[in-house]
C-alpha cells in the first residue's frame, strides 16, 4: 500500500505548477474578454477559434505521422458526417488499427 | 447578473449536459487507461497520477508532461510545457465567454476551471442553439472529470500489465484524434471551415517540424484565426 501513496516534493511541485498554469489559462480568456469589443473581424476571428485550436492539436498526428494515421483520419472524417461521436471514435480506433497492420507500421 | 432560474430548469440543463457528454465519457475510457499506464512506466504512483488528473484535468498537457518526466523531476520545464499546451485555453474562454455573460462571474470562475477541450467544444456547440448555463456546463464537466480521475488511477494501478497490451497496436491511442475530428465536424460550415482547417493544419505541422516543444498548437491556432479574420470582410456584417 505504501507504493500506492508514494510521492516526493518535486513531483508535487510539478503537479502544482501544471495545475496553476492550466487554471490560469482557462480563466484568463474571461478577463481578456472584458477589454475586447466584438464586431466584424474580431467576431469572425473568435468564432474560428474552436476549429483552429482543435485542428492544431491533432494536425501533427493526422498529417505528419505516417500513411496509416492519415488514412485513418480520412475514414474517421467520413464517419463523422453520419455517425454520433461514439461511433466516430469506434471507427477511428478500428481504422487506425487496420491501416497500421496494412502499412506495417507497428 | 443572472436571470432567475427555476429548479426544474436547473435540473433539465444539468441532465442535458450529462446526455451530451455521455458518449465522450465512454470514448475517453481507453485514453485514461493509456495515460495511467504511461505515468506508471515513468515511475508515478497511482496516488500521484490521480492527484495530477484531479489538479490539472487536461489530457493534452498531461501527456506532454509525462513525455518530459525524468528523475529528478524537471518541474520548471514541465510547468512551462503545461502552459504552452494550454495556451489554447486563453482563446477558448474568450470565445465561449461571449455566450455566458448571463452567468455570475464567480460561477464562471468555477465552471471555466473544468474547461477541457471536449467540455468547451460541446458548450460552444450548444451556444448555437440555446443558453449555456452553469448547470449545463457542470453536467458536462463532472462525469468527464470523475471518469478521467478514476480511469487514469486504474491505468496507473494496472501499470506494466497494460503496457504489454501496446495501445498503439490496437489503435486505442487514435481515440484522441478521433474525438477531435468528430468535434470539428460538429462546427462544419463549408468552405469557410475548410480554409481555417487548411491554415491551422499546415501551420501546426510546419511549426512542429522546425520548433521543438508545444509551440505548434499556438502557431496553428493563430494561423486559422488569422485566415478567418482576413476572409471575414464580406460576410462579417451578415453574422
Amino acid at each position: 500500500m505504501e507504493t500506492f501513496f508514494q510521492t516526493d516534493s518535486l513531483t508535487l511541485l510539478a503537479i502544482l505548477g501544471m495545475g496553476v498554469a492550466t487554471y490560469l489559462t482557462r480563466i484568463s480568456g474571461l478577463v481578456l474578454l472584458r477589454f475586447v469589443e466584438l464586431r466584424g473581424r474580431t467576431r469572425a476571428a473568435l468564432e474560428a477559434v474552436p476549429v483552429a485550436v482543435l485542428m492544431s492539436v491533432i494536425a501533427p498526428t493526422i498529417l505528419a505521422t505516417g500513411p496509416a494515421e492519415s488514412a485513418a483520419a480520412i475514414v474517421t472524417l467520413i464517419a463523422a458526417l453520419r455517425l454520433p461521436l461514439l461511433g466516430v471514435v469506434v471507427v477511428g480506433v478500428v481504422s487506425a488499427a487496420l491501416f497500421r497492420m496494412l502499412f506495417g507500421a507497428v | 447578473m443572472e436571470a432567475s432560474t427555476t429548479a426544474p430548469e436547473v435540473r433539465s440543463d444539468f441532465a442535458e449536459g450529462l446526455r451530451a457528454i455521455a458518449p465522450l465519457v465512454i470514448a475517453a475510457l481507453p485514453i485514461g487507461l493509456v495515460f495511467g499506464a504511461l505515468a506508471a512506466q515513468k515511475g508515478l504512483s497511482p496516488f500521484e497520477t490521480m492527484l495530477m488528473s484531479s489538479v490539472v484535468f487536461a489530457g493534452g498537457s498531461q501527456f506532454v508532461a509525462i513525455d518530459f518526466w525524468a528523475d529528478p523531476v524537471p518541474w520548471v520545464a514541465i510547468t512551462i510545457s503545461a502552459l504552452l499546451v494550454t495556451i489554447r485555453h486563453v482563446l477558448m474562454p474568450a470565445s465561449l465567454g461571449t455566450k455566458t455573460r448571463q452567468m455570475r462571474f464567480g460561477k464562471q470562475l468555477i465552471a471555466y476551471g473544468f474547461l477541457a477541450d471536449e467540455v468547451w467544444a460541446l458548450s460552444e456547440h450548444r451556444a448555437r442553439k440555446g443558453r449555456v448555463s452553469f448547470p449545463f456546463m457542470m453536467g458536462l464537466a463532472l462525469p468527464f472529470y470523475l471518469n478521467w480521475l478514476v480511469m487514469t488511477g486504474v491505468g496507473a494501478s494496472l501499470g506494466t500489465l497494460l503496457a504489454d497490451l501496446d495501445p498503439a497496436k490496437w489503435g486505442f491511442d487514435f481515440a484522441f484524434p478521433a474525438i477531435f475530428i468528430g468535434l470539428i465536424m460538429g462546427f462544419w460550415q463549408g468552405k469557410k471551415t475548410a480554409a481555417i482547417l487548411g491554415a491551422s493544419g499546415l501551420a501546426a505541422v510546419a511549426c512542429k517540424w522546425f520548433v521543438p516543444g508545444a509551440w505548434y498548437i499556438a502557431a496553428g491556432a493563430v494561423a486559422g484565426v488569422a485566415v478567418a479574420a482576413i476572409t471575414a470582410s464580406d460576410e462579417a456584417e451578415v453574422v
